[in-house]
């Protein structure tokens, strides 16, 4: 600290001091609007921390004086937000499916609703819009159906999901055929298979396998491959593949086949969000 | 008439108390009353801007039951702006880019012929500042009250007088922040819900942001908005040219400026006007010398031009200039000097308009003591006029002509196609249909571009020869999940054209073309 005051020549403005060639420091005043505005920060900043949560502590933080917490403000958000939709929800909770779809408010509705449960919930394994993933991930967009595509089907596989715990759960279970067949018949049936959705590349051994299929696929399968919704059974007739198409993913398939499963969600999204979701999905194009 | 009373010597302009400083604050302004011509106008123009601005959100007109009766509403949660007769959709917001071409070509246009009338008549920032300095004049005082209060210290009554004038400054502010949320919500129910504390909190806030605008914009900015924060003095010298109408200050006859002598006649360069002939000198009085000595005797002439330097000009300029100067950025063209100017010409028996409103070519040839020429039609001016006709009848067609029907097709991009289990191509579109009347409509969907293709639509039927009836509600956008499914042979490529057609049964059709996509 300089003991005494020196003054700039030019401007008489106190100078703090300091000189670099020839070059000295002005001790101009902070702004007075500037220092009052700290000032004021200061005040509010110690009302800010008594009335709201500030201070961490090892175990938890201080709750405030005002007791204002995010989570009671989304909860109450979330209330709101289910209260303006109720005459839309209670109309959907109390019609049927098929009533639904008539009722252009509740379709409109649940195909909003819908989009926005599915993109949460769904589009994790089934894909955007329904368009399904490689590996086991059906597309929902198509008119090809593992379960059924009807309104009722949809909702079931929905609510209830497929191969869980949940007691009302869809269920099967396809038989290695790797233990049960030898070489020479996987070979031929895999051929049998590929020729039920197209042009076989080896029909010779495609017609040798379809003695196999008769006597170990047809009952699941049916004996055109048309499939059966009720036990889950794909159908074979097409080129939609579940787990691909080439010779080879489809003769793993028979041999160790894998299955998908699915968890129950009317338990965790309620009665209206499943109904609105197999109104959606419904929608998407392959519905029954 | 005494000469005390015109002087106002301690009248100096801003640019003359900040010298030659690199860095001066801000010289407070305290313009001084002032009666004339203009200053009428100027009154009229406020009262007039005022009175539009408070009752416009008052005006009613009925548009049926279900929409608001509020002639000039934007009305934000219900994504519609009404202006009379005129309903417009979110999606139609380039009526408002126009409405804004229409402004600013207009801006161009006045300017191009009389100058910055918008900065001195018609600008919020200028209204509001008149009325707020209307205020300050009441309470306060004139300009010299007003000075004198400035440097007083601190007492009862200067506190009482500056309490006063902040507390109407706000009164007036809240009616202006007020007034403007009218304009978004119906007004007899925003009113009472603002006095009844029924409000919500973004009107509160919306109210509050513009109250406090108005009143740190009129109140404290004043004439530095226009100084340095408004872009428009910065480039409206752009739209002049010599034959563009201003205030300025007759140099020719006003230099040298000085106090009437003693004992001698003025004679006014006005009235013994320079002749081509006579030697002009460039800057003072032109007068023709000769004449005026033969006139008057060459001793009494006192050879001062008609400026009295009485400075009056400068004491009542809102911004703080002096007009002598010349056509300067921080002149709005308000005319208030020429009106202080002429009372003194008056008071001195000295003809009128020293400081006039002319254009620059007319200064020129009435210096040289020629007659004086205005030319209104100009390229510039036929420019400007014709801009204006062919925007304002551009917006007048389209509105004539504006569809009470619209259709936006979007195709769905998750999946691009779907292959259906007999080979067959799907897409997926979603369709809204805008219902701009206020009545029920039904419309006929039909899909055109690809053989053997077959449309269903969720939630509505589809007839055998693949059209489907869609219905939207008044007002409404109606939005619907269609499919085309069109066999693999009818495809040409991975992207096929498709046109969406809908027709209402009065004849009105919307088209919208799409894509088809399908496999490689």
């Amino acid at each position: 600290m300089p003991t005494k005051k020196e003054k700039d020549d030019l401007t008489g403005q106190e100078t703090t001091g300091h000189e670099w060639d020839g070059i000295e420091e002005l001790n101009n005043p902070l702004p007075k609007w500037w220092l009052y505005v700290f000032y004021a920060s200061i005040v509010w900043a110690v009302g800010y921390m008594l009335l709201f949560p500030a201070i961490p502590s090892l175990t938890g933080y201080t709750k405030g004086l005002l007791g204002w917490e995010r989570r009671a403000i989304v909860e109450q958000d979330i209330r709101q937000a289910r209260a303006a939709q109720a005459t839309y929800l209670d109309g959907i909770r109390e019609t049927d499916l098929s009533g639904i779809m008539g009722d252009p408010d509740l379709l409109n509705f649940s195909l909003r609703g819908g989009e926005a449960v599915f993109a949460d919930n769904c589009a994790a394994c089934h894909g955007q819009g329904g368009a399904g993933r490689p590996g086991g991930y059906p597309a929902l967009v198509d008119d090809n159906w593992l379960w059924g595509g009807d309104l009722e089907n949809i909702h079931h596989t929905i609510a209830y999901g497929v191969r869980n715990e949940h007691s009302d759960s869809r269920s099967s279970q396809m038989p290695a055929f790797g233990g049960m067949l030898d070489r020479d018949e996987l070979r031929s049936v895999t051929e049998y298979v590929i020729s039920l959705a197209r042009e076989p590349e080896d029909a010779e051994l495609a017609e040798a396998g379809r003695e196999v299929y008769a006597t170990q696929c047809a009952a699941c399968h049916g004996d055109d491959g048309g499939g059966m919704t009720q036990l889950g059974a794909p159908t074979l007739n097409n080129d939609i593949w579940l787990y691909g198409g080439e010779r080879g993913e489809i003769s793993r398939q028979i041999a160790n086949p894998r299955h998908g499963v699915m968890p129950p969600w009317e338990e965790r999204l309620g009665e209206e969000m499943v109904k609105m979701l197999t109104v959606y999905v419904h929608a998407l194009g392959g519905g029954e | 008439m005494s000469e005390s009373s015109i002087r106002t010597e301690e009248a100096r302009s801003r640019k003359q108390q900040k010298g030659d400083k690199l860095f001066a604050g801000r010289v407070k302004v305290h313009p001084m009353n002032v009666r004339g011509t203009f200053r009428r106008l100027k009154w009229a123009a406020l009262g007039l801007l005022l009175a539009i601005y408070y009752l416009v959100p008052w005006i009613r007109w009925d548009r049926g039951p279900d929409a608001p009766n509020q002639a000039v509403l934007i009305d934000l949660p219900g994504r519609r702006a009404y202006f009379f007769f005129i309903e417009i959709w979110p999606q139609e917001v380039y009526y408002l880019t126009g409405l804004l071409i229409l402004a600013a070509i207009g801006l161009f246009w006045i300017t191009s012929l009389l100058g910055r009338v918008w900065c001195g008549y018609a600008c919020p920032q200028t209204v509001w500042t008149d009325l707020f300095m209307l205020v300050e004049r009441w309470i306060e005082g004139d300009h010299n009250a007003r000075m004198k209060l400035d440097k007083q210290p601190t007492t009862g009554s200067k506190l009482a007088k500056r309490t006063a004038k902040h507390t109407v400054w706000i009164v007036i502010a809240a009616a202006t922040g007020g007034a403007w949320v009218l304009y978004f919500k119906d007004a007899p129910t925003a009113v009472y819900e603002i006095f009844t504390l029924q409000a919500s909190l973004a009107l509160y806030g919306f109210a509050a942001l513009f109250t406090a605008m108005t009143y740190l914009l009129a109140g404290w900015a004043r004439e530095q908005v226009c100084v340095y924060m408004c872009p428009w003095p910065r480039f409206q010298a752009a739209m002049f040219d010599e034959d563009t109408m201003v205030v300025t200050y007759e140099s020719w006859r006003g230099e040298p400026r000085g106090k009437p002598k003693k004992g001698k006649a003025h004679v006014s360069p006005r009235e013994v006007p320079a002749t081509p002939a006579s030697e002009s000198r460039p800057g003072l009085a032109a007068i023709d010398w000769e004449k005026a000595n033969e006139l008057y005797g060459e001793e009494k002439v006192d050879g001062l031009g008609d400026c009295i330097a009485c400075n009056k000009c400068v004491a009542v300029c809102p911004t703080g200039i002096d007009i002598r100067d010349g056509v300067q950025l921080e002149c709005i063209g308000c005319a208030l000097c020429i009106d202080a100017c002429n009372d003194v010409m008056d008071r001195l028996n000295r003809p009128r308009n020293l400081i006039t409103y002319d254009t620059l070519r007319n200064q020129d040839l009435r210096a040289q003591g020629l007659p004086p020429k205005l030319r209104l039609v100009r390229p510039r001016t036929v420019f400007y006029t014709l801009l204006l006709a062919v925007v304002a009848g551009a917006m007048l067609w389209s509105l004539a002509f504006r569809a009470t029907l619209d259709i936006n097709v979007l195709h769905n991009r998750t999946p691009l196609y779907v292959t259906l289990s007999d080979g067959d191509i799907r897409n997926g579109y979603t369709v809204r249909i805008l219902n701009k009347t206020r009545e029920d409509r039904a419309f006929t969907l039909s899909v055109a571009g690809l053989e053997d293709m077959r449309l269903s639509v969720v939630g509505a039927e589809v007839s055998p020869d693949q059209t489907a009836r869609l219905t939207a509600r008044p007002d409404t956008t109606a939005t619907y999940r269609v499919h085309v499914t069109a066999p693999r042979e009818s495809l040409d490529g991975t992207v096929n054209s498709l046109t969406f057609n809908l027709n209402d049964d009065l004849g009105e059709t919307a088209v919208h073309d799409t894509v088809f996509r399908g496999p490689e």
